[in-house]
């Protein structure tokens, strides 16, 4: 069984929601950063979703992108990124671990190569935030490979023909947005998703996580009241690496009290 | 639904955006096939073009530019076109799209400004809310066109993020129509970006290379041997190009920004330095890092600074269809001041990139050749700048 389907079995017998929150890697560096990745298991994360910095990030908010300059800034690649990933791995054999980027940087080493070098770093799912459905084929074909999870998401103004492609094609988890726009937590979620929810439900999708301005955990309580298996916060996340760079320690302790407040709003 | 477009050149071109903006791309596809058949729609675009913008625009057949006797140089002049520049003609036809698709605000990006005056005259005319994006970099050198697009009731927001250029432009006005695409259009304003922007851009801008047809013929009794556009995205060089594809005696020729060379990093020719990948939700070829960071563009002139070309250019090139050169800073320049001073034509920096590689041309030209260069605007944004560069103060590049 695979590491998502292994962490949904778990939470359904401790009778909860996922937590999974998303951070840049290499931000502020590399060493902070597997520092970073280390407190939010500590605090209590059910599953991480990590983004490779990107020159040019079109769905992400202020927040995020400040994120990626900064990490670009320290010269940060995506292979330290996942030399990053292969470190926590080792650590956390369980953790499902997701890759949250853009095209371009799966395209410069060749689609397939990519993959099969994220496999070996041990990535679980790959989304790829410019390559809607449409476009997934030949990245669904090199993760079907190297066995990695494509995560699709589902838009609150997705067709009933996108729905149903999410039914057929969905593995992992489905990214489900929770509002329109970029990321960021200037504008909150919208409440309750349960509509898209049951529609994904109907068709057969892999588990709805609600994503996209959730920075509290009674949002997250509200998405796992809506039916949702968990929610993902970025931006918030990332914001108190921003407010904390001159004090490392304080920005580990913060983030891990974080994630351990959004996990325990996690009970159903 | 009626028929879809198809959505690549060969490779390139395609979708790479966020599944947010699928919809809306959809809603955009299916609007403008209806509007092409839809003779209303036609009818009163033509009149816009030709009643407010001033189509057709005139041919002119250069006097004094050409010294080699064996050459015969045309002007399309698309400086003549009201907003200074070929832009006008596709945000007429995107403007009115916008109505048709019943939506209130129109979303943009500009870097020389060019694409931002056409939009703020197009929305002042049909009664459209435009906020228009630019880099706060080119907010402070085109000044005179950021006060041209607040005077006619656009909002111009300076982007901060990144280089602060058109590249960065354009990733703000996508995040801003991924919130608001229910009533805003996103009026793009090259030949680049995600499916339909490509082909939407080369059919409202094709009119360009239709009239040089009828003009040349009328004129020369024949079809020129060479054309010759300039390529920053491409939407002037692919209007011009588009009625000529099926032509193969008329060699189509991109003209893309050297800067201070290709040798150097400090230039903004994607097909002939670039790699491909993808950038803004296309296809083609791009400049990047080996690991797919995306680079910054660099050219004197605003509207060329742009570190990708748009898809059909990229499939051109790869079936030998167009060629594409290269002239640097100092030929355009050159151009530039050569054009004024024989023909009486102030052209813009970023045709006269166009108009420096035709020179080239008629300068080694040993047989008789007629060549149509599109002039895509006209110079009187980049005046100041121009003046900085002839003074030798190069600072502000």
């Amino acid at each position: 069984m695979d590491r998502y389907a292994q962490m949904f079995q778990r939470l359904e017998s401790e009778k909860q929601g996922a937590f999974v929150p998303f951070v840049t890697l290499g931000d502020p560096d590399v060493e902070t950063s597997l520092a970073v990745v280390e407190a939010l298991v500590a605090g209590g994360a059910d599953a991480l979703e990590l983004g490779i910095p990107f020159s040019d990030p079109i769905a992400d908010g202020p927040t995020i992108q400040k994120s990626a300059i900064r990490a670009l800034e320290k010269g940060v690649t995506p292979r330290d990124c996942l030399a990053i990933i292969h470190r926590i791995r080792e650590h956390h054999k369980d953790i499902p671990i997701g890759l949250l980027l853009y095209s371009n940087l799966v395209l410069a080493p060749g689609i397939d190569e990519f993959y099969r070098l994220a496999a070996e770093a041990g990535v679980d799912s790959i989304l790829i935030a410019d390559v809607p459905i449409r476009e997934a084929e030949p990245f669904m074909a090199a993760a079907k490979t190297h066995g990695i999870q494509q995560i699709l998401i589902a838009p609150p103004n997705a067709s009933q023909a996108t729905l149903q492609q999410i039914g057929e094609l969905s593995s992992g988890y489905t990214y489900l947005l929770g509002r329109a726009g970029v990321t960021g937590t200037e504008t909150a979620a919208d409440m309750p998703a349960s509509d898209l929810i049951s529609k994904l439900h109907d068709v057969g999708a892999a588990k709805p996580i609600l994503g996209f301005g959730i920075s509290k955990p009674e949002q997250v309580k509200a998405a796992i009241e809506a039916g949702a298996a968990g929610a993902i916060a970025g931006s918030a996340t990332v914001k108190i690496i921003e407010q904390h760079l001159d004090d490392k320690a304080m920005m580990l302790t913060r983030l891990s009290e974080f994630v351990a407040g959004m996990k325990s709003a996690t009970n159903k | 639904m009626s028929k879809q477009l198809s959505t690549k050149f060969g490779d390139y071109g395609g979708m790479y955006v966020p599944e947010l903006l699928i919809p809306a791309l959809d809603q955009l596809e299916q609007a403008f096939l209806n509007a092409q058949q839809d003779p209303d729609f036609q009818q009163e675009f033509k009149s816009l073009l030709n009643d407010y913008a001033g189509r057709p625009t005139p041919l002119t057949k250069t006097r004094n530019l050409v010294s080699n006797p064996k050459v015969t140089l045309y002007l399309k002049r698309e400086d003549l076109l009201h907003g200074g520049a070929h832009k006008t003609n596709q945000v007429l036809g995107q403007a009115l799209l916008t109505k048709r698709m019943g939506k209130t605000q129109v979303i943009a990006e500009t870097g020389a400004g060019q694409h931002g005056v056409a939009t703020a005259l197009a929305c002042a005319l049909l009664g459209l809310k435009a906020r228009i994006y630019m880099g706060a970099k080119d907010v402070e050198r085109q000044a005179p066109n950021v006060f041209r697009m607040r005077l006619m009731g656009a909002e111009v927001i300076p982007v901060n993020a990144g280089s602060g250029t058109l590249k960065d432009a354009v990733n703000e006005a996508l995040r801003d129509w991924s919130a608001s695409y229910q009533d805003a259009h996103y009026l793009l304003g090259t030949a680049a970006g995600p499916h339909p922007f490509p082909t939407i851009v080369r059919e409202f801008h094709k009119m360009i290379g239709e009239e040089i047809r009828a003009q040349i013929l009328e004129k020369e009794g024949r079809l020129p041997d060479a054309l010759v556009a300039c390529v920053g995205g491409g939407s002037n060089a692919i209007g011009a190009f588009a009625d000529f594809i099926d032509t193969p005696e008329v060699q189509l020729i991109g003209v893309e920004p050297a800067g201070k060379g290709l040798h150097t990093h400090e230039h903004g020719a994607a097909i002939a330095k670039g790699t491909k990948g993808i950038l803004h939700g296309a296809y083609s070829y791009i400049m990047q890092t080996p690991e797919g960071q995306i680079e910054e563009s660099y050219s004197v002139s605003a509207g060329l600074d742009y570190p990708a070309v748009g898809p059909q250019h990229a499939y051109l090139h790869d079936i030998g269809r167009a060629t594409y050169e290269s002239v640097t800073d100092e030929e355009a320049l050159n151009a530039f001041q050569l054009l004024a001073r024989k023909e009486g034509i102030i052209p813009a920096l970023e045709s006269s990139h166009a108009l420096a590689h035709a020179l080239n041309m008629a300068d080694a030209a040993e047989e008789e050749t007629l060549i149509v260069v599109n002039l895509s605007g006209r110079g009187d944004k980049d005046l100041a700048h121009v003046q900085q560069f002839l003074k030798g103060d190069t600072h502000n590049g």
